[in-house]
């Protein structure tokens, strides 16, 4: 991007500067997170902000939010009554405070960020879930009385009157533990509202939500838009970006690369973000004929709490050489027979075999012995060890093999695990470094890394791509393909559609613990697999689709 | 010791400290950096500084001694901790353990080898139990481990009838010294020093214990055996904790059914102030025993100035208190 500054382009919005971001650079030990990135937001926009995990989305928001400090550049917000000066003590900073009515700031915490009229809605919530909506969204804020005490009744009036413009219909003494994840993102879109933010941060609000949940986010971003707020917003969705956005800036590796009208083409922005044409997205390559049966499974059968089963007589089997797709609603029971499969959890019916021998149900080193790996949904909470060195992730599933006579041969570990890393293209500075220090795309190598070197012959991957960024959803697809060319085999559970027809040879549809149906590859259009989800869904009935697909989804 | 090893948080870099200038800063930087072996130095130069008698050979070998018990259960509380336990039961099973091999030794008139083997076997048996109600029963680790505390206090005091027992001569020796001046505790501190840096390295055993600490839900989804590992790790403290209670009791001569009270405190103040994080996945042998050191100079230096034993426990909280808040503030430099 040349200079946003100066030219104000035709398409752009007509709304004054709100924020602008000059060349602002960041480091952390080993990487150069941000490396020049320019960004202008004005009022009354919806800006997205693209790129791949990793290009430095991320580290620039918590730059915006005060979590971290630029090492140079520069962060001007319009001269509102609230602006910060940057202090005189700056032994880098310029004395030019005031420009084209911006004043440079330095954002050192979430106060100050507050202060500037900035608020920043995280991926993680920053709920307390024991309190109520009124008082998480008052926290630390709330109303008092004349004895200084809180003024309980105003609280709930102003809370409610948040959650109005909001669209959520529910009473503000609910306790936030009771409420789903999309109703979760309304209140953290109340409590911005509540500090009269003037620039809205939204990292990634659409990732967990259910279209219909994404259509009513949509509607309340379009009314602050209008209101005049300016608006950041993250997403990988490339289709949101036309619905929603007005203009776009694309990182990548730590630069921003370009900012161009929301309306440009898909491809350009792929393009954009990746620096390369991604030919094909799926690039799947089918196998002519599967091999052997490698993983059958019967009559798997798990009984709920409440008499409902958690899922019932699932049948399917797995063939060497082959992508089978495991697709269905959230909460229709994937993972759970996922984690069956691989012994994590107990079953009360039904047989596990893996080439003809059963399985001991509920031991996950027997899986492992027979040749199954799981790559969990939840990457951070139960695929790695965040504090933990790359080269001890990736050996944790071989661990027991590496020893003997008790000791662990470390060397060759090392040796395996700089071997799978090359082959993974991970982007680290070594193996020392630490899992939580990765973006999502090279956390899910890692995971999926720790199974090549325990050499699994069935990958269970749920949720694989989930969270991903482009570039490194295609370099996993390509993994898969490799896989299967070597005579293993994947069992690929995902909610993303496009994803499931384009890398599945076969795709097997699950409803309310059931499995519904079963298409090959020629016959599963995303018509053809949401009719399986659903139809079974309503014809079981009274229980609401909706709400299924919201289970789960609690306040952590 | 065991100076190559890098386990854990020990493989953070550190290097975004801004540039500064003057002596506080660099000061600061340095001490920042070097953590607890930094730390250690700082408390040694004061205090050489302060008493002509502390750089004295013997005493240094004295502080060597004193710290030799808090070291030994300091080094097997360390597997429990960066397995994101606690175990407060390691002065009670100590003492329990000494007053078993006195018993057997003296009382049961068995071969003083065996006495010592059953001595050790009592201190894994107890850490097993421990480990058993933490994994099976799924007892909150403070909760099991207090309740071992109780229990092995009761028990070693029920065998001595309250009394203490004469430890035998040949075993006595462990708390002699080496050609009239190498102690034999610090050697044994040394020696299990070194073990604990083996297994927390290069075992099996060890590596899974920073995989459970540091995410047990990863760890069982990749093989690991959560809870037999959690009776394996429980039971090493035990056995520690057997090893530091003989050493105290040849020290004394006798074993006491009261000796090692408040002792697991100490413990686990020596592997936090050796860089070890309470939430799991990190820590190092060559860390606790820097801790051990440091609270064991601390107390050294402070009688050689004649503090009194009252003030000597406010300075020992203030270095726990300040060992923490610099390796928190270190490790957030690091970040």
């Amino acid at each position: 991007m040349t200079d946003v500054n100066d030219d104000v382009r035709d398409d752009a919005p007509a709304g004054r500067e709100l924020l602008r971001v000059e060349g602002v650079t960041k480091s952390f030990p080993g990487v150069r997170a941000l490396d020049g990135v320019d960004l202008s937001l004005r009022a009354g926009e919806v800006h997205v902000l693209l790129g791949e995990n990793g290009a430095g989305k991320s580290t620039l928001i918590k730059m915006l939010s005060g979590a971290h400090r630029p090492d140079g550049g520069r962060i001007l917000v319009d001269g509102g009554p609230a602006g910060e000066p940057a202090g005189s003590a700056a032994p880098d900073g310029p004395r030019d405070g005031t420009r084209d009515g911006l004043h440079e700031v330095r954002i050192r915490s979430a106060q100050d960020a507050e202060r500037l009229g900035i608020a920043t809605i995280h991926q993680e919530f920053n709920l307390v879930p024991g309190l109520t909506v009124a008082e998480n969204i008052f926290l630390g804020r709330q109303p008092r009385t004349a004895l200084r005490l809180i003024d309980r009744k105003t609280m709930r009036a102003r809370a409610a009157e948040l959650l109005r413009r909001v669209r959520l219909d529910i009473p503000p003494d609910t306790p936030v533990a009771e409420l789903g994840i999309a109703r979760l993102q309304m209140v953290e879109i109340a409590k911005a509202l509540s500090l009269r933010a003037r620039v809205l941060i939204m990292d990634e609000p659409t990732a967990v939500l259910t279209s219909e949940e994404v259509g009513t986010l949509f509607a309340i971003v379009r009314e602050l838009r209008d209101a005049g707020v300016g608006i950041i917003f993250i997403t990988h969705h490339l289709e949101e970006i036309g619905a929603l956005g007005d203009r776009v800036t694309v990182l990548r590796d730590g630069r921003s690369v370009a900012e161009v009208p929301a309306g440009t083409d898909e491809d350009e922005l792929i393009r954009l973000m990746v620096g390369r044409d991604i030919a094909e997205q799926y690039p799947r390559q089918r196998p002519d004929a599967p091999g052997a049966p490698l993983l059958r499974v019967r009559g798997l059968t798990r009984n709920g709490p409440h008499g409902t089963p958690v899922f019932e007589g699932i049948d399917f089997e797995v063939r060497a050489g082959e992508v089978v797709g495991l697709a269905g609603l959230v909460g229709a029971g994937r993972t759970e027979v996922a984690r069956a499969v691989f012994g994590v959890d107990r079953y009360d019916a039904g047989t596990v075999e893996i080439d003809g021998q059963a399985l001991a149900p509920g031991d996950v080193r027997a899986a492992m012995r027979a040749g199954l790996g799981l790559v969990p949904e939840d990457r951070k909470g139960q695929g790695l060890v965040l504090d933990a060195s790359l080269q001890d992730n990736l050996t944790l599933a071989r661990l027991r093999r590496d020893t003997r006579g008790g000791l662990v041969d470390r060397r060759g570990q090392r040796r395996a695990a700089a071997e799978v890393a090359g082959q993974l293209k991970v982007r680290m500075s070594g193996l020392g470094q630490h899992a939580r220090t990765l973006s999502g795309g090279n956390q899910q190598k890692i995971v999926i890394g720790k199974w090549l070197l325990a050499d699994t012959r069935l990958l269970i991957l749920d949720e694989p791509t989930r969270g991903i960024d482009v570039g490194a959803k295609v370099e996993i697809y390509q993994l898969v393909n490799e896989l299967t060319a070597a005579g293993r085999a994947v069992l690929m559970i995902s909610s993303d559609l496009p994803e499931v027809l384009g890398m599945s040879d076969r795709v097997l549809v699950m409803a309310q613990g059931r499995l519904a149906g079963e298409l090959s590859a020629d016959e599963a259009t995303q018509d053809a697999v949401m009719e399986l989800a659903v139809r079974s869904a309503d014809a079981s009935g009274p229980r609401h689709t909706n709400e299924s697909a919201m289970e789960g989804s609690d306040v952590r | 010791m065991s100076a190559d090893v890098k386990t854990g948080a020990g493989a953070e870099a550190v290097g975004s400290a801004p540039p500064g200038a003057g002596f506080g800063p660099w000061f600061a930087r340095a001490v920042l950096k070097n953590g607890p072996l930094g730390g250690l130095i700082a408390l040694v130069v004061v205090m050489a500084a302060l008493s002509g008698d502390f750089l004295n050979g013997q005493n240094l070998l004295n502080v060597g001694v004193q710290a030799s018990v808090t070291a030994v259960l300091a080094f097997g509380v360390t597997f429990v901790i960066v397995s994101a336990g606690i175990d407060l039961s390691v002065g009670s099973v100590a003492a329990l353990s000494a007053t078993v091999v006195a018993w057997a030794a003296t009382d049961a008139g068995l071969p003083v080898w065996t006495a010592v083997l059953l001595g050790l076997a009592v201190g894994a048996v107890a850490g097993l139990v421990s480990g058993a109600l933490v994994a099976y029963g799924k007892l909150p680790a403070f909760i099991a481990t207090l309740a071992m505390l109780s229990i092995g206090r009761g028990l070693a005091l029920v065998i001595t009838g309250g009394s203490p027992i004469a430890f035998p001569a040949s075993v006595s020796r462990l708390g002699d010294t080496l050609g009239g001046w190498l102690p034999v505790p610090v050697l044994v501190m040394i020696a299990m020093g070194l073990v604990a840096a083996l297994v927390l390295n290069r075992t099996y055993a060890g590596r899974a214990m920073f995989a459970i600490g540091g995410n047990e839900e990863a760890a069982r989804l990749s093989g690991i055996d959560v809870k037999r590992r959690k009776l394996v790790i429980y039971a090493l403290s035990g056995v520690f904790a057997a090893v530091a209670g003989i050493v105290l009791a040849a020290r004394l001569t006798s074993a006491q059914p009261q000796a090692a009270v408040g002792y697991e405190l100490d413990a686990i103040a020596a592997v936090v102030i050796g860089g070890a994080s309470l939430s799991g996945g990190s820590g190092k042998a060559s860390g606790t025993l820097i801790g051990a050191l440091i609270l064991a100079v601390l107390r050294n230096g402070l009688n050689l100035l004649s503090v009194s034993a009252f003030w000597q426990q406010v300075a020992t909280g203030l270095v726990i208190a300040l060992a923490v808040l610099l390796d928190t503030l270190r490790r957030r430099s690091g970040r």
